[in-house]
């Protein structure tokens, strides 16, 4: 008979068990027993203390993601439950697999709004795969179990464990067995064989197919096996924002990113093609744009492994609902070796009026004097990295410029918020991506906005030494509202000027070296003490505040119908 | 838009806490008014089976179960319309029995509508008839006249006309699943 231990005590192992070895969190009233218990285990469990629950739900967002592990965060009741309420959100529609351990007040006081109590459940469950109350300590294993299973399987997603005080201190036996069943749940679907030729035989007979990648790519691990399917068929590839660098920017194949602020090559030709092969993508707005004019000429392939992404944006043609992988590495032997030699010269038109009408402003600036445009900065930085480091981007413009004018090389290469679009979410997934892949470069570009909304995570890098190196694209305005201002609002810069702090001086509060880029000649210069120094840096840069990021397919319009400046629409003779 | 019809959307799930609002959420998100709800164990041994009705059309519901099937919880969900489907709805009448005595015509409502007496006090008599809710409502509205002091009606339960029990089938694919996983762990144990 084993000895018995208490609930927080089982909750150790239990991380243990499912190869945790760090957690992000925040201590308090309704989860000190877990926390005293971790004090016994910090050896084997490095916590690492955010200064904002906020910041510890992105922070393990950002090392999930770049490790492809569970990102595991604790944090007391009430005020700190409701705090990762936005990270639950960011992570379910990104698929971030997490486990989110809340405290709770002791069950007997649960529903008499006892300090600090609040419905974490009832509050979760639309925006968790799962949400579960644990009020017993015997139910610690169980539940602990299923959690990992359920966020880390089939399409990967957040859990919440709701962790009631006398479930923490009342003991129990100690008997852990990972899960790897549930009876209402098929995390990996068997791949039907008459999807598979249904599939391939679109693919075969198709003249101008486009494969579109997502991230469900990147979380199946399944980049060569994307790969081989274009090279053998010769299809040209786009990416969604999650799916960048699940191919080489410098791929021949690689056409770009899709979506509003995508490349006008992958745009337009979703409205030329007669085969769109989505893979591990949902169809968001942001990609479709008006979906009654989207894709008229194309049957529609959806490879996903969540079904109830089928027909819910694009009506399918054909499906197969499986991992990424598995579905590609079986396709990839139906399929004939093709050459699509005048399909793939069609992206060449629309490459060259963008880098004509939309890149030469960005990158080549003559028109804004001292200050810097945020595309020539992300493309300096991502060129002295070698194109190999990972880029967290906040939201914004500043988002869309780094994604766009940064090249991949290595998998696993961005994180932004994409579905969910949280501003502040950059800094802390930034500090968690370091943490999640120290041996690899990590460029963070945030804007003045964004910064702001997280930056006493500022004091972790300083408590843990955590080498981020920060682009802060400043042009002392909420860039992206401004930019719609601007294009649809007649110019009315309803209250998106801002007043900011010295950011450098604030940085030199925390101990970490930061530079003001006033000039381009500076520029050169700053990236290279940035990436040189060892730990974290920042450099603020000065940003020309008419910046807008083109091309642009306006919200609710056709997806071929796209801006290459406040007054030219593409194509141009239009 | 297509035009509203009446859908009837049946639940397979685990009996957990919190399970209903699980499956309530998905509709309040999409401004869905569930019309009616009827929730019990079903003849599996652990699973609960929850019918509900909702006006909307096809191809907004085929989502929701989409969404519905996709919650950990939930074995299956099935989208059916009337043709698919055996119902039913039961619904109870309060009157005065007072009233009932000295009313001649309610005897020959009452066998019209083949209801049942379920109870009778002095005071009050309670009816009870079955069948779809246009005939409970019939009912109702005949009654209404002398006088109801009290009228309920209950959600749908619903049965399919199909050959198969799509159900079984799944908690029986599931269960040799179960059965293979654990035979691949025991030959890695081994």
């Amino acid at each position: 008979m084993s000895e018995k231990i208490n609930g927080s005590e089982a909750l150790m192992k239990g991380l243990i068990a499912e190869g945790v070895d760090r957690v992000f969190g925040y201590p308090g009233g309704a989860i000190m027993p877990v926390y005293d218990k971790l004090y016994s285990y910090s050896d084997r469990i490095l916590h690492v203390l955010t200064r904002h629950e906020q910041g510890a739900i992105h922070a393990a967002q950002g090392y999930a993601r770049v490790s492809g592990k569970v990102g595991v965060v604790i944090v007391t009741s009430g005020p700190a439950a409701t705090n990762v309420i936005t990270g639950l959100s960011d992570a379910l529609m990104d698929s971030t697999p997490l486990v989110v351990i809340t405290g709770q007040v002791g069950s007997a006081l649960l529903g008499s709004d006892a300090f600090q109590e609040t419905d974490v459940v009832g509050i979760t469950q639309p925006i968790t795969k799962w949400a579960y109350q644990i009020r017993r300590p015997e139910d610690v294993a169980y539940a602990l179990a299923r959690a990992f299973y359920i966020a880390r399987t089939g399409r990967p997603g957040p859990v919440v464990l709701d962790f009631t005080k006398d479930a923490q201190t009342g003991f129990t036996d100690w008997n852990y067995k990972r899960c790897d069943f549930i009876r209402s749940y098929i995390p990996v679907p068997e791949l039907r064989q008459d999807d598979l030729l249904t599939v391939a035989n679109l693919i075969n007979a198709s003249e101008r197919p486009m494969i579109l990648s997502g991230q469900g790519v990147m979380i199946s691990g399944a980049e060569k096996e994307l790969a081989a399917v274009a090279e053998k068929c010769d299809i040209p590839v786009a990416a969604t924002l999650l799916g960048l660098s699940t191919m080489p920017s410098d791929h021949p194949l690689y056409k770009g990113m899709l979506g509003m602020h995508g490349n006008i090559g992958p745009n337009v030709n979703t409205n030329r093609a007669d085969l769109l092969i989505a893979v591990g993508m949902r169809f968001d707005d942001r990609v479709t744009g008006d979906t009654s004019k989207y894709a008229p000429q194309a049957k529609i392939v959806h490879i996903d492994i969540d079904a109830s992404e089928f027909n819910k944006n694009i009506r399918t043609d054909a499906r197969i609902h499986g991992d990424a992988k598995e579905a590609l590495t079986a396709l990839l032997p139906l399929l004939k070796e093709r050459k699509h030699t005048e399909w793939l010269a069609s992206f060449e038109e629309p490459e060259r009026v963008e880098a004509e009408r939309c890149m030469k402003r960005e990158l080549y600036p003559q028109d804004c004097g001292d200050a810097m445009r945020m595309g020539e900065v992300a493309m300096k930085v991502a060129e002295a990295t070698g194109n190999r480091a990972i880029l967290v981007t906040d939201v914004g413009q500043n988002q869309m410029m780094s994604a766009r004018y940064f090249r991949y090389t290595d998998p696993k290469s961005i994180i932004t918020s994409g579905g969910l679009g949280t501003m502040g979410f950059g800094l802390p997934a930034a500090i968690g991506a370091k943490m999640g892949a120290p041996e690899r470069t990590v460029c963070f570009f945030t804007g003045d906005g964004g910064l702001q909304m997280t930056m006493q995570e500022l004091g972790t890098i300083m408590e843990y030494g955590t080498a981020v190196k920060i682009i802060l694209c400043n042009n002392n305005f909420l860039g992206n509202v401004r930019q719609w201002q601007a294009l649809f609002f007649g110019g009315r810069f309803s209250q998106t000027p801002m007043v900011n702090p010295d950011f450098v001086m604030i940085c030199k509060a925390y101990g970490i070296p930061a530079e003001n880029v006033e000039r381009r000649d500076q520029l050169d210069g700053a990236i290279g003490r940035m990436l040189a120094s060892e730990g974290s840096y920042l450099i603020n840069v000065n940003i020309d505040e008419k910046d807008m990021v083109f091309p642009m397919t306006v919200a609710g319009r056709p997806v071929d119908e796209i801006l290459l400046n406040p007054d030219e629409y593409y194509p141009l003779n239009k | 838009m297509e035009d509203k019809t009446l859908f009837t959307i049946t639940v397979f799930s685990e009996n957990h806490v919190g399970l209903l609002n699980q499956i309530s959420i998905i509709f309040t998100r999409r401004c869905l008014n569930i019309e009616s709800i009827s929730a019990s164990p079903c003849s599996i041994r652990g699973v609960h089976k929850l019918t509900i009705t909702c006006w909307s059309d096809r191809r907004s519901l085929e989502k929701v179960v989409q969404q519905i099937e996709k919650r950990i919880d939930v074995l299956k969900a099935f989208l059916y319309t009337d043709d698919d489907i055996v119902y039913q709805e039961v619904a109870l009448y309060k009157v005065s029995t007072s009233q009932l005595l000295d009313e001649k015509d309610l005897e020959q409502i009452i066998r019209r509508h083949n209801a049942r007496i379920l109870e009778i006090t002095r005071e009050y008599t309670v009816l009870e008839k079955t069948g779809h809710s246009d005939e409970t409502e019939m009912l109702f509205s005949e009654l209404k006249n002398y006088g109801i002091t009290q009228f309920v009606r209950s959600g749908r339960v619903a049965i399919t006309k199909s050959d198969t029990e799509y159900v079984t089938l799944f908690i029986e694919e599931q269960e040799k699943r179960r059965e293979s996983i654990e035979k691949q762990n025991n030959n890695i144990d081994k």
